[in-house]
């Protein structure tokens, strides 16, 4: 396995994931987890930390808890304890966090990532998996000039934060796990993975020492990296940052470091001696989460199909390529998009793949988007690959008929009747256009049977035109032949 | 003469009602004109509106226990749209959005709520000098305390302002009171009462418990309170017997009391007689037993050894979970806000000064202390030891209920004391505390009854200790000694 290497020094990154969880209601209240609300509506005195008010535990959480730590090979804690972690903030109502510190629900797991140094390398790593361990999120803070104002709509919203071992050298490395953790994540249906929305956030330890060093770096803690381009900039300049530190005699110390997108720099929040003392301690408000070994068997007995045994299930059953199979499935909503155009396709995985890994991956990426803002939905796609299937249109006329599905989310059989773009099957049709063609090019026709064979192009492509594309390409190449060589006239 | 020879109890004024010598009404403006005289400051607020609403509503012939009897609520109980202060400025003018389910259980049974009990700062005190809206009095003398932190709820049932009163108990805030003013006070089993909306001092040790002139009153009250509630995740799923029936049968057959007395194993931890129990005190209780003794009870000394650690542990634990459970007043949400620089003023700034000015001195003491017991590096050697401890204290209880159905000693060491004598001298104040805080730490159930009049004709209190979840028989045994000492 290659290790990149940073002239003579290499980085030893972990990772800290927040995920928020998909339940109807807070972690520890019945206000509704919503997103989107205006201000300070789902809330209730729980969620406010009105005086006298107590937290009482969603049991879905804890499902989705366990859920995520067997998708991750983890071992789950039959006893876990909720503790408070105690820090001033605004928009943190209690004054305290409620969390799992000693005692969480998962621990010891682990993922297997893929991922590339160099191109068409592909190498694979197992990454540890410290902890999941269960928490609420805190509220919003916005900050005016002058004031600010707090919105606690987000507060007691359940999340799962998953701490990775030290196991990563690369932001590649480092952006292959997060993605392949988000993905497991969504396929649960425990997490909408939104990194823009902030429901699924990361924060990223990363140190550097000497290429053979036993010891780890001083580490610094990087935080407001929402998306992986980001988390892979960060990670990047950071490492780069502390080696210079190195190199020019200074020694790196244990922050956390804010990063800045616009200027892709990392700079310094607070020092560890600014660090707060969370005080962390079991809050006597909630007795210890005692689950059963039968509950956890039944929920493992339930779990959905994973991205890894997706894959392997499309190369088997549907016969497309490795890599395909591991592209789609890189996120459920391309996967189900995937599987759902297949179902519309007339069993054409194949080809549906083609299209999809192609073309719509093609403008997606053009415009920026990911598969859940495609135009149109998967049994579109699958119309398509129908339709070309049939003979009904050309592949060529498909992507014109994909353009304006992209345009307009049309179904393609209305885009074709519409456009009357259906192709021209009749040998009348296309017989009469090659006569109109062969009038026309009298030097050609003549150029041709003198044995200029490569004009045959010429003359395809001419009825092509004439016929606006729509001809039958395969009866337009027999034809066509046929003409030349006076079969027909 | 003890205030149940004074005032009406619950049971007599629902006899009265029923034999329509009174209504609902009359017994609510009794009460209402006696609380507005008051001279005792046992209340922070009267409401009267709330209990004319409900005395008019009432029916005459309401059965239940509770209905159409005015009481008192300590000012730590959550009443939606009707101010909660917690005998703090911090929460000045704050009114909850909403009920707890105590004060909903009294609302839908009727209860006619005179008024909001004083209290110390967040129910940290044992005198009720710690409160923002004044000291309370002892009803029987001016310039004796009340006792506390529920000293307006005592000296409200022991002044016949309310028939009865909710305070909570934390580590002896409804017996040490109950106990200066004569009354019966009951810390129930942790658990058995929710404590959704009654506003946190140490999670895991508070407890609602009732304050009544006798045991039939505090038993009724008590089982109108208890119970599980789904929105306290420490609340006991267990099924409630009635207690006020026990007491009932004991009350009203002398034979089935004296039967009763019999078969009765009390045990007396020698830890609750030694050093700091004043003499007068001593000789109320040696006479109860000596009674008990006539009638047949059967006495075995009993010792719970770690009990001698209880008040160090207490002031650890309680303190380390005040420390948070108080990080909520803040000025951000509720409460009164200080800016000191108007415009210019930092979060940090905000936060000092709020606090700063708002929480008193014994408040603040205590969360000091909290945040200090359970800040890095001192966890281990403070929090940590102290909850090791706490079990053994808890054990202690566990291995002598064994052998004896209740235990029984002083609830307090001494009468009670004159303001300002132990206000600044916290340790000496902590220790009026002491017989009370093993029953918290342990999470068990105890009741103070009155015994006897000690110094100064003030009132001398028993306290009897049960097993998790005995409050039928603890209670029943109560009465049986309440009846006794009554001949």
């Amino acid at each position: 396995m290659s290790h990149p290497t940073y002239h003579g020094f290499e980085a030893v990154i972990g990772l800290e994931v927040h995920a928020q969880l998909s339940t109807n209601s807070k972690l520890f209240s019945s206000s509704p987890n919503a997103f989107g609300n205006s201000p300070n509506r789902n809330i209730n005195p729980v969620c406010t930390a009105q005086p006298g008010a107590l937290p009482v535990l969603n049991k879905k959480a804890v499902e989705y808890a366990v859920k995520a730590g067997l998708a991750t090979n983890c071992e789950i804690r039959l006893r876990s304890i909720f503790a408070r972690k105690n820090y001033f903030y605004p928009d943190l109502p209690k004054g305290y966090q409620i969390s799992q510190f000693e005692h969480p629900i998962c621990e010891k797991g682990w993922l297997d990532i893929e991922f590339e140094h160099e191109p068409e390398k592909k190498e694979q790593k197992r990454v540890g998996i410290t902890r999941i361990h269960m928490e609420e999120d805190a509220g919003k803070s916005q900050h005016m000039s002058g004031y600010s104002l707090v919105d606690l709509n987000r507060a007691g919203t359940p999340l799962i934060e998953i701490v990775s071992e030290p196991d990563f050298r690369s932001s590649t490395e480092a952006v292959a796990y997060l993605k392949k953790l988000r993905a497991i994540l969504q396929y649960l249906d425990v997490c909408d993975g939104n990194m823009q929305e902030g429901n699924f956030r990361c924060d990223a330890n990363v140190s550097v020492r000497k290429i053979g060093a036993e010891k780890f770096g001083t580490r610094a803690e990087l935080k407001n990296l929402n998306s992986f381009r980001f988390l892979e900039k960060a990670i990047e300049y950071e490492i780069q940052r502390q080696i210079n530190v190195i190199n020019s005699g200074g020694k790196v110390v244990q922050e956390t470091r804010l990063y800045d997108s616009a200027k892709n720099i990392t700079a310094s929040m607070r020092s560890k001696e600014e660090a707060h003392d969370y005080r962390y301690f079991p809050d006597p408000d909630l007795p210890p989460l005692v689950i059963e070994k039968n509950y956890v068997e039944a929920i493992k007995k339930d779990l959905p199909e994973l991205p890894d045994e997706k894959a392997t299930r499309f190369v088997s059953a549907f016969g497309i390529p490795e890599y395909d199979a591991k592209v789609i499935t890189s996120t459920k909503a391309l996967a189900s998009f995937y599987e759902g155009a297949v179902d519309h396709s007339a069993n054409e995985p194949k080809l549906v793949s083609n299209w999809l890994m192609t073309e719509v991956l093609r403008k997606l990426k053009e415009d920026e988007k990911e598969i859940e803002d495609c135009p149109f939905t998967a049994d579109k796609l699958g119309q398509l690959i129908q339709l070309i299937k049939s003979g009904e249109i050309s592949s060529k006329i498909a992507k014109t008929v994909f353009e304006e599905m992209w345009l307009s989310g049309d179904s393609p059989k209305s885009i074709v009747e519409k456009k009357g773009l259906i192709q021209v099957s009749d040998p009348g049709a296309i017989e009469e256009a090659i006569r109109k063609v062969m009038q026309a090019s009298p030097k050609q026709l003549a150029d041709f049977r003198s044995g200029k064979d490569k004009l045959f192009g010429y003359f395809v492509g001419q009825v092509m035109k004439e016929t606006q594309g729509k001809a039958n390409p395969a009866m337009v190449n027999s034809l066509v032949m046929a003409f030349l060589k006076g079969e027909k006239s | 003469m003890l205030p149940k020879e004074k005032w009406k109890k619950a049971w007599e004024w629902k006899k009265l009602l029923a034999e329509k010598k009174t209504s609902p009404k009359e017994i609510c403006e009794e009460y209402l004109k006696r609380a507005e005289q008051d001279k005792t400051n046992a209340f922070i607020k009267l409401t009267p509106e709330w209990a004319r609403g409900v005395a008019q509503s009432v029916s005459q012939d309401s059965q239940d226990v509770m209905s159409g009897i005015p009481i008192g609520l300590k000012d730590n109980l959550v009443t939606k749209g009707i101010e909660t202060t917690c005998g703090s400025k911090i929460l000045q003018n704050y009114k909850p959005p909403y009920d707890g389910t105590v004060v909903k259980k009294l609302k839908d049974l009727q209860a006619v709520v005179i008024g909001k009990c004083n209290l110390d700062e967040f129910a940290m005190g044992s005198s009720n000098e710690n409160s923002a809206y004044g000291s309370v009095s002892l009803p029987q003398k001016e310039n004796y305390v009340p006792g506390g932190s529920s000293g307006g709820s005592a000296a409200a049932v022991a002044g016949g302002l309310v028939v009865h009163a909710l305070g909570s108990d934390t580590g002896g805030s409804v017996r040490q009171p109950a106990s200066f003013c004569g009354v019966v006070g009951l810390k129930p089993t942790y658990g058995r009462v929710s404590r959704y909306g009654l506003v946190a001092f140490a999670s895991s040790l508070d407890q609602i418990g009732p304050l009544a002139l006798d045991v039939q009153d505090c038993a009724d009250m008590y089982d109108s309170i208890a119970g599980y509630d789904p929105l306290d995740s420490t609340s006991a799923n267990r099924k409630n017997e009635s207690c006020g029936l026990r007491v009932r049968e004991v009350r009203e057959s002398k034979s089935k009391r004296d039967e009763k007395l019999k078969s009765l194993t009390v045990g007396l931890p020698k830890e609750f007689f030694g050093e700091g129990l004043s003499d007068d005190v001593r000789a109320s209780i040696d006479a109860c037993i000596q009674k008990m003794r006539a009638k047949g009870v059967k006495f075995k000394e009993v010792s719970l050894p770690h009990s001698k650690f209880a008040l160090p542990v207490y002031y650890v634990v309680a303190v380390s979970e005040a420390s948070t459970n108080l990080s909520r007043y803040d000025g951000v949400r509720f409460g009164p806000r200080i800016l000191p620089h108007e415009n210019k003023t930092t979060l940090e700034e905000m936060y000092s000064a709020t606090r700063g000015a708002l929480f008193g001195p014994e408040v603040k003491r205590r969360i000091l202390l909290g945040t200090f017991a359970l800040s890095s590096g001192y966890y281990d050697a403070y929090y940590k030891k102290a909850c090791q401890v706490r079990n053994l204290i808890s054990q202690d209880f566990i291995r002598t209920f064994h052998d004896v159905d209740v235990i029984l000693g002083p609830t307090t060491p001494t009468v009670s004391f004159e303001k300002g004598a132990k206000s600044n001298d916290p340790l000496s104040m902590y220790l009026s505390d002491i017989y009370t805080v093993p029953v918290n730490l342990a999470g068990v159930p105890a009741v103070s009854i009155p015994s006897g009049l000690g110094n100064h004709q003030l009132p001398v209190g028993l306290q009897i200790i049960g097993p998790s979840f005995s409050e039928p028989e603890l209670l029943s045994a109560a009465a049986t000694i309440e009846s006794l000492l009554e001949e």
